[in-house]
């Protein structure tokens, strides 16, 4: 027995997970957790907790809980960054050592793309597509809640590597033949591979489930061409989701087939061939980072018109520049490899489509800046993250078509130029993006305003904060520098540089921790917002009280142009003030399930299982999922009706009913 | 008068701006190596990189300067004499201009770029260049001169003046083969042989690293160049061959070690080192071979 037990920590915690920072992040998890579970019992909360979330198919409780794994993702990612730009800070000065160190920027990576981007923007499709077409929930409500559940259990599969058996530490994007079981030999890279295919499921799934939202649910006489752009954007991502991460998954799957049976499919034995995974994994990269930017343009073109109190210039070429990079977006991926000697024909065809990617991405831009143009514009939080996205991306798109130039990629390809541009575009894009966004819609997630002065604060530090970490890293580049080096040696002339980059790194931090303050403050002291309608907006969802009811519209709009709210208000006839007791009928919801909560949980189990390579878990956890799976098949009790009195008396109580 | 504050704000934060922007370019000392380059190839490719630049450089000013004006003009504040139109949203020809704006200076980019694509693929046509076999160990650099005969271990001489042919293979994980000063890099990966040439210009010690992380000690993967004279470097390898140690089979698995060394010269090398056919599959499979006695890459720390 001793000995079993010995052989258990060994495994689990090997000498590389018993460093101070994993200690460190050990005893935080325990304090955390410990005090989770006190708070939950001492306010007899887990029943509530079971109902109302765990087992909820409302999207806009899914909604928020998207949104609170991204901030606290956001949180360890940042923590990783700060750690990585310590270590970089002076030269030969390594806090902490290359094995820890290479762990941390591949989990900075991973998880700020797949654990923080991702769920963000799923936050806000499902916070807000719903509501802007006019539907009562999206298409597939308990997809939609397995899709939750699986992202959220690939994320804890992959942060628990951290403190138990060790985390990968191949980058994000795990090329064999380092993450082969010879180079990697820890149960890092398994980790990495399974909780991102686990996680990758649950997108994928969304992907399809916002689609046919999108095409089936839309309020009548919401045409295509009447959609909220920020629609567009989820239709178009949706798309891209659905035919990029097959690639990605193939690739992945493959990999750990690698790893665990020996296969070859990207090792050297027996005919396999690493740079195949190299092909597939951009197949799926490049559109994922057209999947993470589209929504922040859709946000965008919400933004900028409701603040200019104007409509948005050039609706049809906005639509135009969506749907050319959705398809262009697969038409690139070679240019993360000019490197790798496809040769001159194939390198020019690909730097050119690249280069034509980014004409609609300008066209936007302008489209943008003239809808601010004779306009009157408000300077919001939400607006000023506008403001400061269009220089900060016009910056990193030009930087990206220098990397398309294909002899200049040769001097810039892995090196710091390309981590500048990156974090251009995903921080400047992304980032800003998600941020305005949630600044904008949070009232109608939550019912109150965030704090503005605040919202400034943290704004100001972030903007600043951001050039610079990342201008200098531009010059870095310049100068040499290659990218994931844990430590660099004295006499390259990187160390000023560097030295600057850190500190910016720092006022980024103090930027998160503002906005952590601003939330908190606010949910206390922070104004209700009683009309639904805080920022005299131009879109269905402002017709709504904030926060919706569940039932989202007690009775469809019909909608007869773009913005239609905004048309609405023109003409004084809101909804709220026109709807009749005889109106509101008693509606069917799809009721509670813990199927998908369940579903996560076995492939957790399994997935941790087969990271260990301990069968008997894994199987356990294999057959959890099937059983899940046919419980849902063959579950027909799966929805409720909401009497209609239940809706008069929660529409009357907002005013909106007509006596 | 807020339009007034606000348009002197935006004035001195231009001035800010231009200031750090002259105070970062005036900091372009010999460390900016890419901007420095001592050898056609990286030449031709900064000649690009600048031309990128200044194309970008134009649309970023238009969008800048159409930008700030509507910042600047169309603010919400009382009195705000600029034209307030809510129902203007589309303009047949401006929106085309938008199209066609970037297409121009992408086009004038696209023209160079192809071009230099294809020039950079082929070797100078008359000169017949020194050749070069890289093999990217973990975590060292191995390189093998087939005509001299000779081999090292994190350097290299190389004659001024003459394109020097690199083919690239690796018996590790990915690296990329990277001399900053003399130009652009290029994957070495095992089981395949890539070509690369540079050509130095000006004699000089240039250092080089690997790009492409390779694991726990890939930090350490710097070689240096030398770019002699043509004499001089003829006079190098005859005195490796008269007076350094042959390269055994057994010298090479020891190289194949995962660890460091320092700079390391052979008098010759086994032929079975390098792989006969490119594009196949013909590695012995080295980078398997020590498993058993590598040191636990965990442990190294
Ligand atoms: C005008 C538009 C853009 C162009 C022309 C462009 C071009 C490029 C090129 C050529 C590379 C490869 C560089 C190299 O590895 O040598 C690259 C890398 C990258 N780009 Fe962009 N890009 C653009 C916009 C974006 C956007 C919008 C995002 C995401 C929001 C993005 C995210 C990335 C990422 C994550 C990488 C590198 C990933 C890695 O190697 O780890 N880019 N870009
Ligand atoms: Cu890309």
């Amino acid at each position: 027995m001793p000995a079993f037990l010995l052989y258990l920590v060994h495994t689990l915690f090997p000498p590389d997970t018993r460093q101070p920072t994993e200690l460190g992040a050990d005893f935080m998890i325990l304090v955390t957790g410990i005090g989770i579970v006190f708070i939950l019992t001492r306010y007899q909360k887990w029943r509530w907790l079971w109902r109302e979330w765990l087992t909820t198919v409302d999207h806009k409780r899914i909604a928020i809980m998207y949104l609170i794994a991204a901030i606290a993702m956001l949180f360890r990612g940042g923590v990783d960054a700060l750690m990585l730009r310590t270590n970089l800070a002076l030269p030969n000065v390594r806090p902490i050592g290359a094995l820890e160190y290479n762990e941390v920027f591949t989990t900075h990576g991973t998880i700020m793309i797949f654990f923080m981007a991702m769920p963000f923007i799923f936050a806000l499709f499902n916070a807000v597509i719903p509501l802007q077409i006019g539907s009562r929930d999206v298409a597939f409500p308990r997809l939609n809640a397995m899709s939750y559940w699986l992202f959220a259990f690939g994320a804890i599969l992959f942060n628990i590597s951290f403190v138990i058996g060790g985390s990968p530490n191949a980058g994000w994007t795990g090329y064999p033949p380092l993450t082969e079981v010879a180079f990697n030999p820890g149960p890092g890279e398994s980790y990495y591979f399974l909780s991102l295919l686990i996680a990758g499921i649950g997108t994928t799934i969304t992907g399809i489930n916002f689609l046919v939202t999108i095409i089936r649910m839309r309020a009548p006489g919401m045409t295509l061409m009447r959609m909220p752009m920020f629609v567009w954007s989820v239709l178009t991502t949706s798309a891209l989701i659905i035919f990029a991460f097959p690639p990605l998954t193939v690739a992945l799957a493959l990999s750990l087939l690698d790893r665990t049976f020996g296969s070859s499919f990207f090792t050297l034995g027996h005919g396999g061939m690493p740079m195949m995974y190299v092909n597939l994994f951009w197949l799926f990269g490049h559109p994922e980072v057209y999947i993470v930017i589209l929504p922040a343009f859709g946000i965008f073109s919400e933004v900028v018109p409701t603040f200019s109190k104007k409509r948005l210039f050039g609706y049809t070429t906005m639509v135009i520049s969506l749907v050319s990079i959705m398809f262009l977006a697969y038409g690139t991926w070679v240019h993360h490899f000019f490197t790798m000697g496809a040769g001159p024909t194939v390198n020019a065809f690909f730097g050119l489509s690249t280069m034509l990617i980014a004409i609609p991405t300008g066209v936007k831009i302008f489209n943008w800046i003239f809808t601010m143009w004779g306009g009157r514009i408000r300077i919001t939080v939400a607006m000023l993250y506008q403001m400061a996205f269009i220089p900060t991306f016009v910056v990193g798109g030009a930087t990206g078509i220098m990397l398309s130039v294909v002899p200049a990629d040769y001097q810039l390809h892995n090196s710091y130029w390309v981590v500048a541009h990156f974090h251009n575009v995903l921080i400047g894009g992304t980032v800003f993006g998600l941020l305005s966004g949630l600044y904008y819609w949070w009232p109608k997630m939550f019912g109150f305003i965030l704090n503005e002065r605040q919202g400034k604060v943290a704004f100001w530090l972030f903007v600043i904060g951001f050039w610079v970490t990342f201008l200098p890293q531009y010059l870095l580049g310049l100068e040499g520098m290659t990218r994931r080096m844990y430590t660099y040696p004295f006499g390259f002339g990187w160390h000023e540089l560097n030295l600057i980059s850190t500190l910016g790194a720092f006022i980024m931090g103090a930027g998160f921790l503002a906005l952590v303050y601003n939330i908190v403050w606010s949910l206390r002291y922070g104004e209700r917002d009683l009309t639904g309608d805080p920022w005299n907006g131009r879109t269905l969802e402002w017709s709504l009280p904030s926060p919706a009811p569940e039932y989202n519209f007690a009775r469809i709009p019909v909608v007869h142009g773009v913005d239609e709210f905004w048309a609405m208000k023109e003409s004084g006839d809101t909804l709220a003030n026109h709807l009749r007791p005889q109106d509101v009928k008693t509606l069917e919801l799809p009721k509670n399930t813990g199927m998908p909560f369940m579903l996560g949980l076995s492939f957790f189990v399994g997935g941790f299982g087969m990271t260990f390579l301990w069968w008997p878990i894994a199987i356990f956890g294999g057959l959890g999922v099937v059983a899940c799976l046919l419980y849902a098949a063959f579950d027909y009790n799966d929805k409720k009706h909401l009497p209609a009195d239940v809706i008069r008396h929660t529409e009357r109580s907002w005013g909106r009913l007509q006596a | 008068m807020q339009r007034v504050r606000s348009s002197r704000r935006a004035l001195r934060m231009l001035a800010l701006a231009a200031l750090g922007i002259g105070l970062l370019v005036s900091g372009c000392g010999p460390q900016y190596v890419l901007l420095h380059p001592k050898g056609p190839v990286g030449l031709s490719e900064l000649h690009l990189m600048e031309f990128a630049a200044i194309a970008m450089a134009v649309i970023i000013l238009v969008v800048f300067v159409l930008f700030g004006i509507a910042v600047v003009r169309f603010r919400d504040y009382p009195g705000n004499p600029n034209p307030y139109t809510p129902h203007w949203h589309s303009h047949k020809w401006l929106e085309t201009l938008w199209f066609i704006i970037p297409a121009v200076i992408l086009a004038v980019i696209a023209v160079p770029t192809v071009n230099v694509t294809y020039a950079l693929a082929k070797l100078p046509p008359t000169k017949d260049p020194v050749v070069i076999n890289v093999t990217s160990l973990n975590w060292k650099w191995l390189f093998e001169y087939p005509n001299q005969k000779v081999a090292t271990v994190n350097y290299l001489y190389i004659p001024v003046g003459k394109p020097v042919l690199f083919h690239l293979t690796a018996d590790s994980p990915m690296n990329t083969f990277w001399v900053p000063s003399l130009g652009g890099m290029e994957y070495t990966m095992p089981g395949r042989v890539l070509p690369l040439w540079l050509e130095a210009s000006k004699p000089g010690v240039y250092w080089g690293h690997s790009g492409q992380f390779s694991g726990i000690d890939f930090e350490k993967m710097f070689f240096h160049v030398h770019a002699v004279t043509e004499s001089k470097f003829t006079a190098w390898t005859h005195r490796l061959r008269s007076s350094a140690p042959p390269m055994t089979l057994a010298a090479y698995h020891q190289l194949l070690r995962f660890n460091t060394v320092g700079s390391e010269s052979y008098s010759s090398f086994p032929a079975s080192t390098w792989p006969s056919v490119s594009h196949g599959f013909t590695l012995s499979g080295g980078m398997y071979l020590l498993k058993s006695n590598n040191p636990n890459p965990t442990a190294q720390h």
